[in-house]
């Protein structure tokens, strides 16, 4: 796709990008897609992306070309846990669940998160105007303390670690515990 | 506009909006070859600025989401999504 370097430095590459994913993933407490030729074209088109644009933008969605269009499409996107929560995977599915990941699970298509507006101005490829509407960011985007549309924070009871988001995470980034020893703080 | 016509049997006229690096979009284009349907398809990425502005004026009469793929089939069945039993059911496959 991109004509840099050889067939057999490309796949090198993948391959180094797809280990990074991985590696990241199980760092987090997250899950890549367990359909290992699914997830490397997945990496491919990330780097893919990375060249063409400068960053990672998300190989399923329709870029506007500029970083500053597309900063909620950044891979992992913001729609990321949000998506694997409830669906099972994230848009394109190179995110699972844990239970997608243990094949309890099938993949099936997830329904595009991200809000109109911010797919509107990325087709346009310009930023919605200033004195036009504010754009209705996803929760994850709003002000965590404060204001009637502030989200909850939650704590991990083993570690303490402390989150603001719609849910707690599937697992503890720090400490790896499961979603259900986190409390409302 | 930038369709590519990819040769097939006729099972009227299928045409997919899609982007090169879209996974599910592999997916639909490989079922479509497997199955040996004739179909043309447009790579929104790989257009050029005026090109996209019509292929998306296009795209937003099916779907309003523009996202990707999506299957128009006879200018009159849109299947947003590689949903499988939903274009085998449109093109009686
Ligand atoms: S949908 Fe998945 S692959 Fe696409 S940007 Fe979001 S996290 Fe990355």
């Amino acid at each position: 796709m991109s004509g840099a370097g050889t067939e057999g430095e490309r796949a090198a590459r993948v391959e180094a990008k797809y280990e990074k994913l991985k590696k990241e993933a199980a760092a987090g407490g997250y899950f890549l897609n367990p359909d290992e030729p699914f997830a490397k074209d997945l990496a491919e088109s990330l780097l893919v992306n990375e060249e063409r644009y400068g960053y990672a933008a998300c190989p399923c969605r329709l870029s506007g070309g500029k970083r500053e269009l597309d900063l909620d499409i950044i891979c992992p996107c913001d729609y990321r846990d949000a998506d694997v929560e409830e669906h099972g995977a994230c848009y394109c599915a190179l995110y699972v669940s844990g239970e997608v990941a243990r094949s309890e699970r099938e993949v099936e298509p997830v329904p595009e998160r991200r809000p109109d507006a911010l797919i509107e101005a990325a087709a346009k490829g310009e930023l919605p105007v200033a004195e036009s509407q504010p754009i209705e960011r996803a929760p994850s985007q709003r002000a965590a303390f404060g204001g009637s549309s502030a989200i909850p924070v939650w704590r991990c009871k083993v570690c303490g670690y402390l989150c603001a988001r719609d849910n707690p995470p599937g697992v503890c980034p720090i400490c790896k515990v499961t979603k259900d020893r986190f409390e409302r703080f | 506009m930038g369709a590519t016509k990819v040769d097939g049997n006729d099972k009227g006229k299928v045409r997919i909006f899609t982007l090169s690096t879209c996974i599910w979009c592999k997916k639909t284009k490989e079922f479509l070859a497997q199955n040996n349907v004739a179909y043309e398809y447009i790579d929104m990425d790989m257009l050029d600025a005026d090109e996209k502005d019509a292929a998306l004026v296009e795209l937003k009469k099916w779907n309003e989401k523009c996202s990707m793929p999506t299957v128009v089939v006879n200018d009159s069945v849109c299947i947003v999504g590689f949903k499988e039993q939903e274009i085998r059911e449109a093109l009686s496959l």
